[in-house]
C-alpha cells in the first residue's frame, strides 16, 4: 500500500525534493513488479536508477550551446520567443549573425534590447507573416512550441521563412511524466514541466515520438537532433524518448518529396 | 505633439544635477555659397539655423545623438534658456526644454555619455529661417512668398549642419511625431550617417484622417479675416490668431484620446454645479482646457510657420518617395538598426501605421525593434508616458557600444 500513501502525501507536498523522492518510490514499486507497465519504461527506469538525479533545468542554456555550435558566422537568424535575448545577443555579438527576434513579453523584450537584439514585441504568429519566403538561414523556436495556441500555423510559417528551423521542447514522453500520469494519475510536474495543470503555459505538450510522427507525415526532414538526459547533452535517437527531458531538432521541408506530391 | 501638454510630474530646475542647466542657443548659417535646392522646386539660401548642444563630443567623434523636434517644437530640447528673447520665447521662462524628462546627465539620453544635438527646422519660427524671417531681397518678412519646404529638405538641413560641425557619423537619430518622420527620412536619405534610428509615435506618412485634421487646421488660419494672405507681420497690426487657435484646439484633440479626455475632463463643469446655458461662456472643464491650450499656443507660434510645417508633414510619404509606393523597397535603403514605438491609443499616428512601417522593414530583412506601448494618453503619450519611454530608451541605448 506504499502507492496509496504516496498519493495522499502528494496532496500536500509539491516541492521539488518531495516530487523526486515520490518519483523514486513509484519507480521502486514499478521495478519490483508491484505495478505493471511496459518493458521499455522499466528499462529506462532501471537505467535512470543508476544515475544521479539531474534536470534539464539545472542546465537551462544547453540548447544555446548546441545552436551556437551549429550556426555559421554571418548567418541570418530569426529567433521566435527570444526571451531576454541571451542566445541571439551572443550570435550577433560573437558570430556577426544578422539577428531578428520576436518576444511577446515586454519585460523580456526590453532585456533583449539591452543585449543588442532587435526585437518585435508582438505575438509570434502575428509577426511571422512579415517575413519573406526562405529569407532566414535559421528560424529558432526554443522551448516555446508547447505554449502556442496554433503550433501548426507557426511551424508551417517557420518552414516557409527559414531554410532551416530549430525547434526544441520539453519531452512529455519522459519517464517522470509517464509515471506521474500512469502511476499516480496526476498531471506531471517535472523539472522540465514545472507547472500545475491550472497555471501551466504549456498548453500543447508533446512527446519526441509525436513530433517525429508529424515530421514524417508532413515531409519534414530532421537533419540533426539533440537531447538532454540526466544533465547530459547528446545526439538524440527516438528510442531515447523515455530518458530525454528536452529535445532539440533541426528541420526543413523535404523539397523533393514536396515537389513529387505536387 | 503637444509641447504645452503635461510633461511628467518632476521638473528639474537648472541647478538640479540631472538638468543640463542653463542653455544658450547657437547659430549657424548654411547654404551661403550654393543655395539649398528645395525638393518642391526653387531654392533657399543663405539659411540661418538655430541649434543646441548638450554634452561633449568624444575624441573619436562618434557619440552624437541627433534629436528631431516635432511640429511645434524647437531646438531647445533640455535645460533652461539662459536668455529667452522676444514674445515667442516667453514660455521658456517657466519651463525647461520640451524633452527635459529624457535628456540630461544620467537621464535616458545621457548627456554624460552622448553629445546631444537638435536644430530648429526650416520654416519654423524658433531661430531658423522661416516665413517670419526677413527676405534678404525685399527686406520684408517672407510670408507666403517663403518657398515650400519638405521633410526631405529638413533632412538635408540636418546633414549640412552636421558637416559644418565636422561630424560624419551619428550614433542615433531620434524623433517623435513629425520628428520621427524626419528621423526616418534621414535614415533613407543618408543611410551611412547613423547606426540607429529611433522613431516614436510616427510613421512613414500620415493617415487620411491625420491629413483631414491638418486640412481643417490650415483652413481655419487661411480663412481668418486677419490672415491678409500671410502678410500680417507689420507693427502691431492684427494677426490671424483666431484661426491659429482653432487649428491648435483641433490638433490638441488629435493629441489626446477619447479615454484620456474622459478621465482628465469628462463632462465635468468648471467650478459650478449646473451649466449657465449660455453660448459664449465657459461651462465645461474641457472647454476651458482647450481655450487655455489655444491661448498659450498663439502667443508662441507663427501662423505661417504652422501652415508650412503641417503641409510638409502631410506631403511626406516615404514609401512613395523611396520605394515607388512599396515600403519594402523603401526599407531596402536603410542601413541603420531601427526602433519604432507606437502607443495603443494614438489616433494621429496609430499603431497600425507604425506596424505597417515595421512590416516593410521585416520584409526587407532589416533589423528592427518594435513596441506598441499600452497607453491611454493618445498621441501625447510619447511625452506623457515618461516612465515607459525612459525605460525603452535606456534599454535600447544600453546596447550601444
Amino acid at each position: 500500500m506504499e502507492k496509496l500513501a504516496v498519493s495522499e502525501r502528494a496532496e500536500n507536498r509539491l516541492d521539488e525534493t518531495d516530487r523526486e523522492s515520490e518519483g523514486r518510490i513509484v519507480r521502486n514499486a514499478l521495478l519490483e513488479g508491484r505495478l505493471n507497465l511496459d518493458a521499455d519504461l522499466l528499462n529506462a527506469l532501471a537505467r535512470a536508477e543508476s544515475e544521479p538525479e539531474q534536470s534539464a533545468n539545472r542546465n537551462r542554456r544547453w540548447q544555446d550551446g548546441v545552436i551556437l555550435n551549429e550556426i555559421p558566422r554571418g548567418a541570418y537568424v530569426l529567433d521566435l520567443g527570444c526571451g531576454e535575448g541571451q542566445l541571439l545577443g551572443r550570435l550577433i555579438n560573437e558570430m556577426n549573425v544578422h539577428g531578428q527576434a520576436v518576444e511577446v513579453d515586454p519585460e523580456a523584450a526590453m532585456a533583449a534590447m539591452e543585449h543588442g537584439v532587435p526585437v518585435l514585441n508582438i505575438d509570434i504568429s502575428e509577426a511571422l507573416g512579415d517575413f519573406r519566403d526562405q529569407s532566414f538561414d535559421f528560424v529558432i523556436l526554443e522551448s516555446t512550441i508547447q505554449t502556442l495556441k496554433d503550433p501548426m500555423g507557426v511551424l508551417s510559417q517557420m518552414l516557409r521563412v527559414g531554410k532551416r528551423s530549430i525547434v526544441s521542447f520539453p519531452n512529455f514522453g519522459h519517464w517522470r511524466t509517464r509515471v506521474d500520469l500512469a502511476a499516480k494519475g496526476r498531471m506531471p510536474v517535472t523539472p522540465s514541466l514545472p507547472y500545475q495543470w491550472y497555471d501551466t503555459p504549456n498548453i500543447r505538450v508533446l512527446t519526441i515520438s509525436d513530433f517525429m510522427d508529424w515530421c514524417r507525415r508532413n515531409a519534414i526532414v530532421v537533419t540533426a537532433a539533440y537531447g538532454i538526459s540526466e544533465g547530459k547533452v547528446g545526439p538524440l535517437v527516438e528510442a531515447d524518448s523515455l530518458i530525454t527531458e528536452e529535445a532539440l531538432m533541426f528541420i526543413h521541408r523535404d523539397e523533393e518529396r514536396k515537389a513529387l506530391a505536387e | 505633439m503637444s509641447v504645452d501638454g503635461e510633461v511628467g510630474k518632476e521638473v528639474h530646475k537648472p541647478d538640479h544635477p540631472a538638468s543640463v542647466g542653463w542653455t544658450r542657443s547657437r547659430k549657424a548659417v548654411l547654404f551661403q555659397d550654393a543655395p539649398l535646392r528645395l525638393e518642391a522646386g526653387g531654392s533657399l539660401g543663405p539659411v540661418e539655423m538655430e541649434y543646441e548642444i548638450y554634452g561633449r563630443l568624444n575624441k573619436s567623434r562618434d557619440n552624437v545623438i541627433l534629436i528631431c523636434h516635432a511640429l511645434t517644437g524647437d531646438a531647445h530640447v533640455a535645460g533652461w534658456d539662459a536668455a529667452p528673447e522676444g514674445p515667442l520665447l516667453e514660455y521658456r521662462k517657466t519651463k525647461p526644454g520640451w524633452w527635459d524628462q529624457m535628456v540630461g546627465p544620467g537621464k535616458a539620453i545621457d548627456t554624460n555619455r552622448f553629445m546631444v544635438l537638435c536644430s530648429n527646422v526650416i520654416g519654423s519660427c524658433y531661430g531658423t529661417t522661416g516665413p517670419s524671417s526677413l527676405n534678404p531681397e525685399t527686406g520684408r518678412p517672407w510670408g507666403l512668398s517663403f518657398p515650400m519646404v519638405t521633410i526631405g529638405d529638413w533632412a538635408r538641413q540636418q546633414y549640412e549642419l552636421l558637416s559644418l560641425l565636422g561630424i560624419s557619423r551619428v550614433r542615433a537619430v531620434v524623433g517623435g511625431s513629425m520628428g520621427g518622420q524626419m528621423a526616418l527620412e534621414m535614415g533613407l536619405a543618408y543611410p551611412d550617417l547613423m547606426d540607429d534610428l529611433i522613431i516614436l509615435s510616427a510613421g512613414h506618412t500620415v493617415t487620411s484622417q491625420g491629413l483631414a485634421f491638418s486640412v481643417v487646421g490650415r483652413h481655419a488660419i487661411l480663412n481668418d479675416p486677419d490672415f491678409n494672405n500671410g502678410d500680417y507681420y507689420a507693427g502691431n497690426g492684427p494677426r490671424p490668431l483666431a484661426g491659429l487657435a482653432v487649428a491648435r484646439m483641433m490638433a490638441q484633440i488629435t493629441y489626446l484620446s477619447e479615454e484620456s479626455m474622459g478621465f482628465k475632463f469628462g463632462r465635468r463643469l468648471r467650478g459650478k454645479e449646473s451649466p449657465d446655458f449660455t453660448l459664449t461662456g465657459v461651462d465645461f472643464e474641457l472647454e476651458s482646457y482647450l481655450n487655455h491650450q489655444a491661448e498659450s499656443f498663439v502667443k508662441r507660434y507663427d501662423p505661417n510657420s504652422y501652415l508650412y510645417l503641417t503641409r510638409a508633414m502631410d506631403y511626406y510619404d516615404a514609401a512613395d518617395k523611396w520605394g515607388g509606393g512599396d515600403l519594402a523597397v523603401m526599407a531596402e535603403r536603410l542601413k541603420a538598426r531601427t526602433m519604432v514605438v507606437s502607443f495603443s491609443s494614438d489616433w494621429l499616428f496609430p499603431p497600425e501605421l507604425c506596424r505597417e512601417l515595421v512590416s516593410g522593414l521585416c520584409l526587407a530583412r532589416k533589423p528592427v525593434s518594435y513596441v506598441n506601448v499600452p497607453s491611454r494618453y493618445g498621441h501625447d503619450a510619447f511625452l506623457v508616458e515618461t516612465e515607459t519611454v525612459r525605460r525603452l530608451l535606456t534599454c535600447y541605448l544600453k546596447s550601444f557600444k
